[in-house]
């Protein structure tokens, strides 16, 4: 090991059980983040510092002022500005000895494999089903090792996929959660909110196995899921087996998976409704004869400025409304909760009427 | 023990039920809450993720975990 590296890396040289002998490891692995948001950050923060080598950023985001608040190596001069470049950059000046390679991409069926394979480890700090369940299924094709980590409010989980225990036993993201939820019923950050620090700790975490790993210390968390609660400061790990299924409902062959949609695979029966874009929503709803309603639970900001009526998702899925109006919009925060108050709505319509979703939201208006 | 969106439902505290199998925790939460009957959560009984039906001995502690798609 060079002297300039002997001094940078010195107090892992000095940790017994690390020594220059996992740091030399560190070195030579490769690393891909994907996602460089609020679990990407710190993920790829601590696996600069430490020295993993090779480390590729895929993004294709733009910083915007509410990534702010948990997105911590991103400045207020930088909105506007390519994540995965600016978040190189930054990475770069923290340590101009290892090789940062940014990607303004996003990882899709076509890219995936070949991208993936020129790396050791990737990390899952994406912020979508779609995505995560592309990630899952790319590493099971390719046996690539992948540490996961997704966060929910004040709520984190992590785990390592596709990486045998002593006995041989691996398991993936489908073994947990064989298919995705409806869109609707897993609100991300953007709906749900997320305390600012959690995806920190959790990105830290993620890090943290990254380097297990590689270096061959400790226990990875194989076989298992850890779920972080930081309002108990409590965690809960519980193992997972492989799935009889599981197998069956991943793309066998590279070409099967070039052939998934997991776009549509997530959001299958938003076909079934018509949605609306903001313009077409505003025009309609000051129209007589327009019913207009917020699915969104009783207390949720921003109110809506236009006139309308709240029945909250949770009452339309006890007993389905009836509606004489010629025309329904029903909206919620994102246009997640809506299209499914809409395929419900739907269903109870005579002949003359139709029931629209306002796209992306209260929050695209 | 219920995590994520199901303690938004039922609230965050643990709570008992009696029921012979995992099934029948299904059914008991969907009939009580019907926003979870299209829910889609994993069932770790005792620590261990279960994916088909499971008996559960007297005392099993049953978790509910949502997935999470935030990052």
């Amino acid at each position: 090991m060079q002297d300039q590296f002997r001094d940078r890396y010195s107090r892992h040289v000095l940790l017994k059980g690390f020594g220059a002998v996992a740091q030399e490891k560190l070195l030579a692995a490769k690393v891909l983040v994907i996602g460089a948001g609020g679990l990407g950050c710190p993920a790829l923060q601590y696996l600069t510092a430490a020295g993993v080598g090779v480390i590729g950023i895929v993004d294709d985001d733009t910083v915007s002022l509410s990534n702010l608040q948990r997105q911590v190596i991103y400045k207020a001069s930088d909105v506007g500005q390519k994540k995965a470049s600016i978040a190189a950059a930054r990475m770069l000046e923290l340590n101009p000895g290892i090789t940062i390679v940014p990607y303004l991409l996003r990882v899709d069926t076509t890219n995936a494999l070949k991208l993936f394979s020129e790396y050791d480890v990737i990390v899952d700090g994406t912020d979508n089903f779609a995505t995560r369940y592309l990630i899952n299924d790319a590493c099971v094709i390719l046996n690539k090792p992948l540490v996961f980590a997704a966060v929910f409010q004040y709520e984190g989980q992590l785990a390592i996929f596709n990486v045998a225990d002593a006995n041989g036993i691996k398991v993936n993201y489908r073994d947990l959660f064989e298919s995705p939820p409806a869109a609707e019923d897993a609100p991300d950050c953007n709906e749900a909110g997320v305390l600012g620090v959690l995806p920190g700790t959790l990105g830290v975490m993620q890090a943290t196995e990254v380097i297990k790993l590689i270096t061959g210390i400790g226990k990875p968390l194989l076989n298992k899921l850890l779920i972080y609660q930081s309002l108990e400061a409590e965690s809960y790990t519980v193992q997972l087996t492989p799935g009889k299924n599981t197998s069956e409902s991943i793309p066998q062959t590279p070409e099967a998976f070039q052939n998934t949609n997991y776009e549509w695979f997530c959001n299958a029966g938003r076909k079934l409704v018509d949605e609306l874009d903001p313009e077409a929503f505003e025009e309609l709803v000051e129209l007589e004869h327009v019913r207009v309603i917020d699915v969104r639970e009783f207390g949720e900001y921003p109110k809506a400025y236009f006139d309308h009526e709240q029945i909250p998702l949770s009452v339309i899925l006890r007993e389905v409304p009836v509606f004489e109006e010629s025309k329904i919009l029903v909206f919620c925060q994102s246009g997640k909760r809506s299209i499914q108050a809409a395929a419900l709505i739907k269903e109870k319509l005579k002949a003359h009427q139709e029931v629209y979703s306002l796209k992306g939201g209260i929050l695209n208006l | 023990m219920p995590f994520g969106q199901i303690a938004d439902v039922t609230g965050t505290n643990p709570f008992a039920l009696t029921a012979v199998d995992t099934d029948e925790i299904r059914h008991i939460l969907a009939s009580k809450y019907p926003e979870l009957e299209s829910t889609r959560y994993a069932i770790a009984v005792d620590k261990v993720i279960v994916k088909e039906n499971t008996a559960l001995n007297p005392g099993a502690v049953v978790a509910l975990l949502p997935p999470f798609s935030g990052g």
